[in-house]
């Protein structure tokens, strides 16, 4: 063999070597080398591209960060939307460059802040909204056409993003110059998030309905982000994330294609969002292998024209289920590796996790710091002045290829079974990561892998960072607001309202405008689900474990 | 030889939020290492809880918060057992809850609180030692 490996194994094999597991934190094994030969057949123009060229494997963008930098994307909410609001000035202020709305469970599982199931919950999370008054305050003093604004909402999506077009409109801004991205995403909610209203169908029906109005009327809004984030947290490999995102992808597009769309009028809007964990080059690895599935899946499988839509834009975020409570300051650490893994990934955005977020919602201080730490890769490390610099790797491209490989067999598998909400209602997503997640835990308790702080190099300590708390008051706050905007409104109108929602819901009319129609009437977040549950029925968890 | 009952446990996730990794997890580890398990799924309030505690006349619960909503939470479970009288159910927790509320939950009555990154054998050895069955002998 020309590239030798056969000597160099020779003299591997004999050599000593520490006793440990060589696999990533996903459990693929990982060879000690990787030589030319591991490449055979790597053809530089299919299977990469050069930047901005198909299948995009190094970038979507011809310039990448040397035209414009990922853009910096704290996710922030708590408490009422007067904390939030101040929280979105603070960060404005401090260089960051689009916002991102967290917000609380009553709100993204459908509830208003007065009803029984939301008690202990308001403002906890993230910031509680249950009518268009709250909106209003949310985005008081910030004009919608010099921000973009991701909100992160599933179920109640319709309604929030019904909500923002309306306080948009009061500020006199046309819908065509709003930019931003709706979470929207349900298929993977019953995988991994676990928010839902009603089941899989109707709640897909939904998220292509603002898909098929954001592509009429919203023209540069992203009207849902395909998240594998929330399946890696449920504690799924890195080639499970990747394949359920884009078999989440597929499953989009079919729905809008059997609509009558033309999949290049809505595809290029389509986004992703990925988490990035421990495991460096895997990490790498996965942000390109989904680059090069969605392009040739779009292409191929689709025979999409533009190559806007075979484009994957992805947001990326650390991952929390790494961060340990133990030793919290740490996490800056860890939060540096991966964020930095994102940007040589190639991610168009970035949310860097706070050190503190195990043990409560994040401090300023501590938001701060994961700001900067992006700031620092930026301006710093240099490593953002040659674009994918570990484009021909060896290792990274074998990597590559066979994180391809290895979620195109799980995209194949779903496929077979007719598709992903078929695949939901069987409970096969949902198992292959309750498996992956408890083998996962099984090797931290063996000792076969490690975590620094918690089952190697333990310190006996106390508490050393300080978290933030929501008050109690927030609850009452809202409550107070909500049964003043109930006095205020006219309520007939809005029971009107509410009742066209029901009737284009039985007719299978696209829900939105009658949606946005309700919500200027101040038609709560809690009355428009309550549509939903009586029409589509609720759903409730199977409890697979 | 009498012929004892396993021991029953149920694992809950109360409030609305949906991160039930943790609970998965140790519903799995409990079976696992013998106990019989009672899984809720997500969303529970905690009048359903503890129904479904007596129903299934368990000798433990067990209950994952990453919500920010336990302080409300435990108080409600443990107040509704003293109501069903069954205040002798050992209630125990995890999830993601600041060091501070630690002893207030423990004053409140919550047995044990299991805090991120607490090795599944901690979690057991627990229940083994501190969990006596309930049912008649």
């Amino acid at each position: 063999m020309k590239d030798g490996k056969d000597n160099w194994r020779r003299e591997f094999d004999n050599a000593p070597k520490r006793d440990h597991v060589p696999t990533t934190v996903s459990g693929m094994e990982i060879p000690p080398l990787s030589v030319p030969s591991d490449l055979e057949g790597f053809d530089y123009d299919k299977d990469l591209g050069n930047p901005g060229a198909y299948p995009y494997t190094r970038g979507i963008h011809s310039t990448m960060y040397r035209g414009q930098l990922w853009t910096m994307r704290q996710f922030a909410g708590f408490g009422t939307p007067e904390d939030t609001n101040r929280r979105f000035k603070f960060l404005l202020e401090n260089g960051q460059s689009g916002l991102s709305t967290a917000f609380d469970m009553p709100t993204l599982m459908g509830y208003d802040c007065d009803h029984p199931r939301s008690r202990g919950e308001v403002g906890r999370e993230g910031v509680s909204v249950s009518s268009l008054a709250d909106m209003e305050v949310l985005f008081d003093g910030i004009n919608l056409d010099q921000v973009t604004t991701s909100m992160t909402i599933n179920c109640s999506a319709s309604i929030i993003f019904a909500m923002y077009l309306t306080v948009a409109e009061k500020q006199g801004i046309p819908f065509d110059k709003l930019g931003g991205t709706l979470q929207n995403d349900m298929l993977k909610e019953f995988i991994a998030q676990r928010e839902w209203i009603s089941p899989p169908r109707p709640s897909v029906k939904i998220v292509v309905d603002i898909i098929e109005f954001c592509a009429r009327h919203v023209p540069r809004w992203h009207p849902v982000s395909i998240s594998g984030y929330h399946i890696r947290e449920a504690g799924s490999t890195a080639v499970q994330e990747l394949a359920f995102t884009i078999a989440d992808g597929i499953g989009y597009v079919d729905e809008c294609i059997e609509r009558g769309m033309d999949v290049d009028d809505f595809a290029p809007r389509l986004s992703f969002f990925f988490n990035v964990h421990n495991d460096f080059f895997e990490e790498i690895a996965k942000f390109r292998a989904a680059r090069r599935i969605w392009a040739r899946i779009m292409k191929e499988r689709y025979g999409a024209k533009s190559p806007k839509s075979c484009m994957l834009k992805t947001h990326a975020q650390t991952a929390g289920v790494s961060l340990t409570a133990q030793q919290p300051i740490n996490n800056v650490i860890r939060v540096s590796l991966q964020a930095l893994a994102a940007v040589l990934g190639g991610t168009q955005s970035l949310h860097t996790n706070s050190m503190d977020e195990t043990l409560a919602l994040p401090t300023e201080e501590a938001v701060t710091v994961a700001l900067r730490t992006q700031q620092i890769i930026a301006e710093e490390s240099g490593v953002v002045n040659n674009i994918d610099p570990l484009g021909g790797s060896y290792f990274v491209e074998q990597l590559t290829n066979r994180v391809e490989t290895q979620a195109m067999d799980y995209i194949n598998k779903i496929d077979e079974m007719g598709g992903i909400v078929l695949a939901i209602d069987r409970g096969y997503p949902q198992m292959e990561i309750a498996d992956a997640a408890y083998r996962y835990q099984q090797e931290l308790d063996r000792g076969e892998k490690f975590v620094v702080g918690v089952n190697k190099y333990e310190m006996a300590e106390e508490s050393t960072i300080s978290t933030l708390r929501v008050s109690e008051k927030v609850e009452t706050d809202q409550r107070n607001r909500l049964k003043a905007v109930k006095n205020k409104r006219n309520s007939e109108a809005v029971s009107r309202s509410l009742n066209n929602i029901a009737a284009d819901a039985r007719d299978g009319k696209n829900l939105i405008p009658s949606i946005k129609e309700a919500v200027e009437r101040y038609a709560t977040v809690g009355e428009i689900s309550d549509v939903f549950r009586e029409v589509y029925g609720e759903y409730t968890d199977p409890g697979y474990f | 030889m009498t012929q004892e009952r396993r021991l029953r446990i149920l694992i809950g996730k109360a409030g609305l939020d949906g991160h039930d990794r943790g609970a998965k997890i140790i519903a799995r580890l409990l079976r696992d290492s013998g106990f019989e398990v009672i899984y809720t799924g997500l969303h529970n309030t905690p009048e359903m809880i503890v129904e479904t505690a007596i129903e299934e006349d368990v000798d433990a619960i067990g209950i994952s918060i990453l919500s920010g909503a336990h302080n409300h939470i435990f108080l409600e479970i443990i107040e509704r057992l003293n109501d069903k009288e069954a205040g002798d159910i050992p209630v125990f927790g995890g999830g993601v809850i600041p060091p501070d509320d630690m002893p207030g939950l423990r004053e409140k009555g919550v047995k044990v609180i299991f805090g991120p990154g607490t090795p599944g054998a901690d979690i057991v050895e627990w229940i083994r030692k501190n969990v006596k069955s309930r049912a008649p002998l």
